[in-house]
């Protein structure tokens, strides 16, 4: 298939539909009203539902509907919108359900701005809502990226029984890009025997799509099962991606949209002479501690690079254990760093400025 | 020997969790039987509030999902849309439905939702302990309205079925009352008619069952009814307040 | 080869479309391209641009802050990024709307009367692809002949009639800097 030029959001519409989805349930905010309008126009096409709820906090807990009633669903929202859902993500993730949820970020706190921001890392990849749980959350640093990353998500979600979050930024949701959409590698997908679809078939046990469990020992279980799972996709889902480590002195570090212009400023600051390479998480959540681990014993120090006050930051610098020094720069107010303010931070770290 | 009399198989066969007097335990078994009688039990998916009904999911015997509270109407749009075969039904107090989800109900019913929603109207909040709820009584106490409610401090209580039945997505509105015989029929006859419209794609149904709560009133299950009738009644009137034909 | 481009200009000035177009183009020819247009109440009325990557290597920062071809269509987008433009870039102002001279002297600069032009062809709406045409010329980012079939297969048949008119004003943008 030739490729597209496609706007982000629209990718990540169509991707979802190559990937099976038909139904998505939403709620208009900006920079993402793009997935919703091309849902509504494509999902009808393939005899699927788009329904424009009348909150986000409805739009989630419609998902929970769905996919409690076996479907595969999505929905999309921006920084916001996903704080209104983390009740419905938090019942989800408790209830074993598998959806993808979009978040296009933009800067906040509060009502924020509507320019791209990675303001969200932490609601993303340490909970978000209440409880012991996560998300998978996938961090696309293209559009070609972003609609493997949809596609993928579903069965990842429905191969772990799990909410997946596609965690862009206003820039990938607004960004046109060539795009062609391939099917993810060949996965063994479990059927959803345990989805709420009427018990015609008294074969199986009644349905009981639940999040509530009284007894401690119940909710316990649960718990426990939720967390092995969790470590079997620690063990068969994190990626990551390195560029020109082999002999790197210094590492930069960074996921989304600001890891592309990392890799520039890798070159930019190569070309001057400085040995830098790049590690880019492909999933924030599972974290892949191993390659900062790796490099610790390789590099002389890190600089993670973030459009946020510092919030992966936290967790490189756990994995790096103090090994090596780790430095922080952010940009905030959702502004984009440039290429130049990378290769400047990473020339001060060279003359030990920093 | 003739069988005269067999519980619902539409009901699980365990032990119901409510107060001795509750009409929730009548409430569930309306609700079962004529899912039962219309030949909808394979076809049956409920929704389970928050509130004194939140392990409706062990009773009703079909599949069940829970939801947060006040989004069951919303949880039940997601299946309906992804099984607009099946009957979909949530099952909500007056707290879930009348207070934290408002905003599902009424958009549920203005889209014109093909599921049927059964509404438990009981004036108090059961579960967390008998606080005031959004259809509390005029100067009734409660635990969090220790004077009585207060018109200037709080309004006057929500009328649930009046407002849905303005709503044209809306196909057939009824409240009913279960503190005696007579309007148990009658409930049971509206119920059996919500649903029926539901499948016959007429769109969304809404039965409002004044109940009991002795528990939390602080009265024995008679004087509770006869609360009810006396109290409940004149502020909630009895009666269809729409119907589609 | 990499070009970092930023359009600006009115909105309704087809400033986002010229930069789709050199993108659309650019993936033609088989080069790695991005288009990220600016978002928010500036799209309602105000000024919008964009900006556009085309390059050999895999494309890095899709936001262009040294560029080495800018455009602009209105005074206000002058003002804004005539400071933008890369020593050694080129600069393309709509001297219709701006009678604003650069007094930078490391960059190469054409003005261009594209709006003139664009109503001299009998069709104001072209003035952008005028501009085009004088970019393209000047850069060869992409062929024309590659930015006409583009524009054709994004018309389709019901816009059809309307390709003579575009094929000429980047005809006329070429020729007036030539």
């Amino acid at each position: 298939m030739a490729k597209k030029l496609m706007k982000g959001s629209e990718a990540i519409g169509e991707a979802a539909i190559q990937a099976g989805c038909r139904y998505f349930f939403g709620y208009p905010i900006t920079p993402q009203n793009e997935i919703p309008e091309y849902m509504s126009r494509r999902l009808p096409q393939e005899g699927g539902c788009f329904l424009q709820a009348e909150s986000e906090v409805a739009a989630i807990n419609m998902v929970y509907g769905a996919a409690g009633a076996g479907a595969r669903v999505m929905t999309s929202s921006s920084s916001p919108g996903i704080s209104l859902k983390q009740e419905g993500v938090s019942y989800i993730a408790c209830a074993e359900l598998p959806c993808v949820i979009v978040n296009i970020m933009r800067v906040g706190p509060g009502l924020g701005g509507i320019q791209p921001a990675q303001g969200d890392y932490f609601q993303a990849t340490k909970g978000g809502g209440h409880g012991d749980y996560h998300l998978v959350v996938l961090a696309p640093s293209t559009v070609q990226e972003a609609a493997d990353m949809v596609m993928e998500g579903f069965d990842i979600a429905d191969t772990y029984r799990i909410p997946v979050m596609v965690l862009g930024d206003g820039m990938i949701g607004q960004i046109m890009e060539p795009v062609e959409f391939r099917q993810p590698k060949k996965r063994e997908v479990p059927a959803k025997t345990w989805a709420a679809t009427g018990w015609e078939d008294k074969s199986r046990d009644r349905a009981v799509i639940n999040s509530l469990y009284i007894e401690p020992e119940q909710m316990l279980e649960v718990t426990e099962r939720l967390m092995a799972r969790y470590e079997q996709i620690k063990q068969n889902e994190t990626k990551v991606e390195t560029f020109m480590m082999e002999d790197a002195e210094y590492c930069i570090t960074a996921y989304g949209t600001t890891a592309r212009i990392a890799k520039s400023a890798v070159l930019k600051a190569r070309a001057m002479g400085i040995k830098v390479g790049l590690i880019r998480p492909i999933t924030i959540w599972p974290f892949p501690s191993e390659a900062y681990e790796k490099a610790a014993d390789q590099v002389k120090a890190f600089l993670t690079v973030e459009m946020s006050a510092g919030q992966m930051v936290e967790d490189v610098r756990l994995a790096v254990n103090g090994k090596k020094p780790v430095y922080f720069k952010g940009t905030l107010g959702g502004f984009v760093p440039t290429t130049q303010d990378m290769v400047n931070e990473l020339v001060k770290l060279t003359e030990g400025r920093e | 020997m003739a069988v005269v009399f067999e519980k619902t198989k539409m009901l699980t066969d365990v032990p119901f969790h409510y107060c001795p007097g509750c009409t929730h335990g009548i409430a569930h078994r309306l609700v079962a039987e004529c899912i039962e009688e219309l030949g909808m039990a394979d076809k049956a998916i409920g929704v389970a509030p928050v509130g004194c009904a939140v392990f409706a999911y062990n009773y009703f015997n079909c599949d069940m999902m829970e939801a947060a509270h006040g989004r069951a109407p919303a949880v039940a749009t997601g299946i309906k849309r992804v099984h607009p075969d099946k009957l979909v039904f949530t099952y909500q107090g007056d707290g879930d439905l009348a207070s934290i989800g408002t905003a599902e109900i009424i958009h549920a019913a203005a889209r014109g939702e093909k599921v049927t929603t059964i509404f438990i109207n009981n004036a108090i909040y059961g579960m967390t302990g008998g606080q005031m709820a959004p259809t509390t009584l005029e100067g009734q106490v409660t635990t969090t309205s220790p004077y009585g409610r207060q018109k200037d401090h709080c309004g006057l209580p929500i009328r649930m079925s009046e407002i849905i039945a303005t709503l044209d997505g809306a196909c057939y509105v009824e409240r009913v009352s279960l503190h005696d015989v007579p309007n148990i029929v009658k409930a049971k006859k509206a119920i059996k008619k919500a649903l029926t419209y539901q499948m016959e794609g007429k769109g969304f149904s809404f039965i409002e069952l004044l109940s009991t709560c002795p528990t939390n009133w602080g009265m024995t299950p008679v004087a509770a009814l006869d609360w009810l009738k006396e109290n409940m009644i004149p502020y909630y009137p009895l009666g269809v307040k729409k119907e589609v034909e | 080869m990499l070009h970092q481009i930023i359009s600006a200009g009115f909105g309704g000035q087809g400033v986002l479309l010229l930069g789709q177009l050199i993108a659309y183009s650019g993936l033609q020819e088989g080069k790695n391209v991005s288009w990220l247009p600016s978002y928010g109440p500036e799209m309602r009325g105000g000024t919008a641009n964009c900006s556009v990557v085309v390059s050999d290597e895999e494309v890095g920062s899709p936001v262009v802050t040294e560029a080495d071809v800018v455009v602009v269509m209105n005074r206000p987008s002058f003002e804004k990024y005539e400071g933008n433009v890369a020593p050694g870039g080129k600069l393309f102002v709509n001297s219709s709307l701006i009678d604003l001279k650069t007094e930078r002297t490391d960059i190469e600069v054409y003005y261009v009367p594209v709006n003139a032009i664009a109503e001299e062809l009998g069709n104001g709406r072209v003035a952008n692809m005028v501009m085009l045409g004088a970019v393209l010329e000047k850069t060869g980012i992409v062929s024309p002949k590659t930015a006409i079939a583009c524009l054709t297969a994004s018309f389709g048949a019901k816009k059809a009639h309307l390709i003579p008119v575009n094929e000429q004003a980047l005809a006329k943008g070429a020729e007036a800097v030539k």
